[in-house]
Formats: C-alpha cells, sequence, structure tokens
C-alpha cells in the first residue's frame, strides 16, 4: 500500500484516496513489487501493440516508470507515449506537451491497439500455470492409486472437483447431459477461484485484479453465452419466443422480454463477479487509507483491524462468487437443453 | 468509465487463456480424474448391488432350507401316519388271521372229536355186541333151561345197549 501511496505522493501532497484506488484495481504495464528509497523497483512486461505500421513490441521499462505522457517511446518510425496506463501516439506537433486534450478535456491522441502483457494477463499466465501444475499432478495421483481412490494432492482437490459435480452440474444440468459440459464447469470455477484468491494475496507476483475487470467477466460470461445459445435445443427458443400454455396478448408481451432476457443473463454473470471482486479490493484499500486520509498513526489498528476483518469476508466471497458464476453458468446451459413435458 | 470499459487486449488474452487452459486441463487433468471419480463410482456401485443380490440369494437359500425343511417335516408326519396305519393294519390282520386259525383248529377240533367220538361209539358198540355175546353166551350156558328167563334177559340187555 506504501507503495502507491509514495507513487501518488509526487504530484501533490494531499492523499488522493481515489486515485491510489483506481490505480491499484485497474491494470498496469509493468508490475509494481515494491518502492526502495523512494525509488520503485517493478517487473517492466513485454508491450505488444498493433500499429499503423505492424506490430510493435518493448519492454514497458522502455518508458522509465513514466505515466504522465511525458517519456517518447520510437519503434518503426512511431512515437508512443504512456498516459494513465494507457499507450497513444505521442504527438509530433513540436511542442513540449505529447499528449493533446479537446475543449472537453479529453485526450484526442490516436491509440495503436494494445495487446500488452500487462500486470492482469502475466497474473493469468501465473494462475494458469498453477491450475496446470495442480491438477495434472492431481491426475497422477490417481494413476499411482490402486482402485482410483484419492491419494496426495487428491485428497484435496477431489472434494472439490466432486463439489462441482455434485452440486452444480448434477441438479442443473441433469444426470444425462452433466458429463459434457463437467470439463468446461470445473475449467470456469477454478480459473475464477484462484485469480479470486490471487486476487486478495497483497504481494507480487499476485494481487492483481483480475477477476475485478470487466474485460475478464465479460469474456467467461461471453463463453457462457455462446455454449447457451449453440447448444439450445428447440424447446428453449420455443419457451422464448412462443412461450406455451399462456393466451396470446401474454406471449407477444413475453416474447421481448425473454428474448432481452438471453442477454441480461450473461451480462449479470459479467457485471456480478467484476463489482464483487472490484468492491472487495475497494473496501480493502479504502480501510487501509484510513491511516492515510486522517494522518493518524492512532487509526491503524482500528483500520488493520478492520481490512483483516474484511479481507477474511472476502475469503469468503471469493470463493462464493466462483461458486455462484460456475452454478449459474450451469443454469443456463440446462436451461437451453431442458427437455420440457407438457 | 474507464473502470467498466472491456480493453481489448485483456479480452484477447483471456480468451485466448480460458481456450489454452481449457484444452490442457481437460486432456491432462479433468479427463483421467473423472474417469477414475466415474470408475469408482462405478465399482461402488457394483459392490453394492453384488451385496445386494448376495443377500437376495442368502434370504432366497433361506427360504429354500425353510421349505426343505417343512416338507421334510410334512414327510415324516405322513410316514409316522403311515406306519401308525401299517402297524394297525397288520395288528387287525393278525388278529383276525388269529381268529381264523383259531376258528378252524377249533372246527379241526371239533371234527376230530366228532370222529373220534363216532369211532369211539363204534368200538363201543362192538364192544358192547362182544360183552352181549359173552354175556348171552355165559347166560346159555349158564340158564338154557330158564326159557323165559332167557328171553327177558336178552330183552333187557338189548333194550340197555341201544339207550346207550
Amino acid at each position: 500500500m506504501s507503495t502507491v501511496f509514495a507513487g501518488t505522493e509526487k504530484n501533490s501532497d494531499e492523499f488522493d484516496v481515489n486515485e491510489m484506488i483506481m490505480h491499484h484495481i485497474k491494470d498496469s504495464h509493468e508490475f509494481h513489487i515494491m518502492d526502495i528509497n523512494g525509488h520503485a523497483v517493478s517487473l517492466p512486461l513485454p508491450i505488444i501493440l498493433w500499429t499503423d505500421n505492424g506490430l510493435v513490441s518493448f519492454l514497458s521499462s522502455a518508458f522509465e516508470h513514466d505515466d504522465s505522457g511525458s517519456v517518447i517511446v520510437s519503434r518503426k518510425g512511431q512515437d508512443f507515449v504512456k498516459y494513465h496506463e494507457k499507450i497513444f501516439y505521442a504527438n509530433n506537433n513540436g511542442s513540449e506537451k505529447f499528449i493533446s486534450y479537446d475543449a472537453n478535456g479529453n485526450i484526442i491522441n490516436k491509440k495503436p491497439i494494445d495487446f500488452s502483457i500487462t500486470k492482469m494477463v502475466f497474473s493469468m499466465f501465473i494462475s494458469m500455470i498453477l491450475l496446470v501444475l495442480i491438477f495434472v499432478s492431481t491426475a497422477k495421483t490417481y494413476s499411482n492409486s490402486r482402485k482410483g481412490e484419492p491419494t496426495g494432492l487428491g485428497k484435496f482437490t477431489e472434494p472439490l472437483i466432486m463439489f462441482i459435480k455434485d452440486e452444480v452440474a448434477l441438479p442443473m444440468i441433469g444426470e444425462k447431459n452433466h458429463d459434457k459440459y463437467m470439463p468446461f464447469l470445473l475449467t470456469l470455477f477454478f480459473f475464477i477461484w484462484i485469480n479470486n484468491v490471487m486476487g486478495l494475496i497483497p504481494f507480487f507476483p499476485f494481487s492483481a485484479n483480475l477477476s475485478g475487470n470487466i474485460a475478464f467477466t465479460f469474456v467467461l460470461a461471453a463463453i457462457t453465452f455462446i455454449i447457451t445459445t449453440l447448444v439450445a435445443n428447440k424447446d428453449y427458443w420455443k419457451h422464448i419466443f412462443w412461450m406455451p400454455g399462456i393466451p396470446v396478448p401474454m406471449k407477444l408481451f413475453l416474447a421481448p422480454i425473454e428474448f432481452l432476457g438471453i442477454f441480461i443473463k450473461p451480462i449479470s454473470l459479467m457485471i456480478r463477479l467484476f463489482a464483487n471482486i472490484s468492491a472487495g479490493h475497494i473496501i480493502i484499500l479504502s480501510l487501509i487509507s484510513l491511516i492515510f486520509i486522517f494522518k493518524s498513526l492512532w487509526l491503524a489498528p482500528a483500520s488493520l483491524f478492520f481490512s483483516v476483518f474484511i479481507s477474511l469476508i472476502e475469503v469468503l466471497v471469493v470463493a462464493i462468487q466462483a461458486y455462484i458464476f460456475t452454478m449459474l453458468s450451469a443454469l443456463y446451459i440446462g436451461s437451453a437443453i431442458e427437455e420440457h413435458e407438457h | 468509465m474507464d473502470l467498466v470499459t472491456p480493453d481489448i487486449g485483456l479480452i484477447f488474452w483471456t480468451t485466448v487463456s480460458f481456450a489454452i487452459l481449457y484444452f490442457i486441463l481437460a486432456k491432462f487433468a479433468w479427463k483421467p480424474i473423472l474417469g477414475a471419480v466415474n470408475e469408482r463410482e462405478k465399482s461402488i456401485k457394483d459392490a453394492l448391488s453384488a451385496a445386494e443380490m448376495a443377500k437376495e440369494e442368502m434370504a432366497s437359500l433361506k427360504a429354500d432350507n425353510e421349505k426343505i425343511l417343512n416338507e421334510a417335516k410334512l414327510q415324516r408326519e405322513s410316514l409316522l401316519k403311515e406306519a401308525r396305519e401299517i402297524r394297525s393294519k397288520i395288528i387287525a390282520d393278525a388278529e383276525s388271521e388269529a381268529t381264523e386259525k383259531a376258528n378252524k383248529l377249533i372246527q379241526s377240533a371239533k371234527t376230530a372229536i366228532e370222529n373220534e367220538k363216532s369211532a369211539a361209539m363204534k368200538e363201543l358198540n362192538n364192544t358192547v355186541v362182544d360183552l352181549s355175546l359173552n354175556i348171552a353166551e355165559k347166560l346159555l350156558s349158564k340158564e338154557l333151561d330158564n326159557k323165559e328167563k332167557q328171553q327177558e334177559n336178552i330183552q333187557e340187555i338189548l333194550e340197555n345197549t341201544k339207550l346207550n
């Protein structure tokens, strides 16, 4: 936390809670580890840009920790600046300022398409490696056991897997089809959960607020949406556009609502995970910030007590959110392939 | 607003990561794990059903045993009954046979007695005749002169003999 504090101190003496928190929960092009004597120690991450002249890549250390658009990096005859963790084409109109604004204060500089390995992408890769390590070695323990009973790591992971099978897949999708969706549900659940947990750990190489990022939750919700739409049977569409068993005026009334529901369901998935995880991070950071807002060390015990308390709740929340996301995904898929009997 | 605008780069990397993760985990983790779990569940289910079957078999065996036992009991009962019947029949038969035999014996004894009696009578007759003759001889020799008396005597003797 002090690292961020130090970072914001450069601009003004006033501690800006909002900026500090936003800085923390948003993405970044370098992985800040700590500050030593006011000097930032961070892991430079590769910046990959799709520009007008094709693919450009360089390490983020080329910006020399600058985030105010004052350091230019030139590659392939193009100049780039980084401003608030966004890469822009630099203005080369000869002035000192590389960033131009319109009348409303919006930046008018053009942006290359940014495919950088950011802090979040880096964190996601770590989570992938962890997941593969954990579950491939779990799978290996089964070949060692005599009668397929869990040994070693399997003793820990199998109950989780069985939980997804027995409490999510079986009741939501049903005995007949659940096998087909188990790999998806398991991957989804553990991917969300491990990233949630990694976001709660406040030091390198964790602490990235990946599952509290709308792009991340958007992709997962979109995958659920695509699966639901692709596997949906005739009954599903019939229940949306021509609900059986009710009068025609009601059918006409319900059709647009049900149609919107197709999109609202995954959007609610996306927003729920994003908002819950981000909110958790914001609360913890706010509680810590109390010390700096009141500029009193005496507040530290209370502030710490509450942030530890909230952190413990968050441990529960992140597991529940991963479970809810998985369960609702399973529910939507299950409702799409359900065979109705009238 | 920045917070709720999805970043194209992160969307791209999340999609790629999730796809890669899905295929790696599905092939190298979920398939063997779920396979082992399902196999184990199946073997447990099989074992349970086998136990259930064994239990049923036991029950049917027990029922069979009971049936056999009952049958044996019934058989014993009927055998005993038969034996009792045979016994009483034998007794009855023996009785009737004995009666018959006794009757026969009595009959033959009676016949024999009758025969003996008639033989004895014959012999007695002869004896009587002899005796009479002897008596007559003696009387004749003794009282030949007394004709009337002789005749009287003879008549008397004859009558006596007949009465006998």
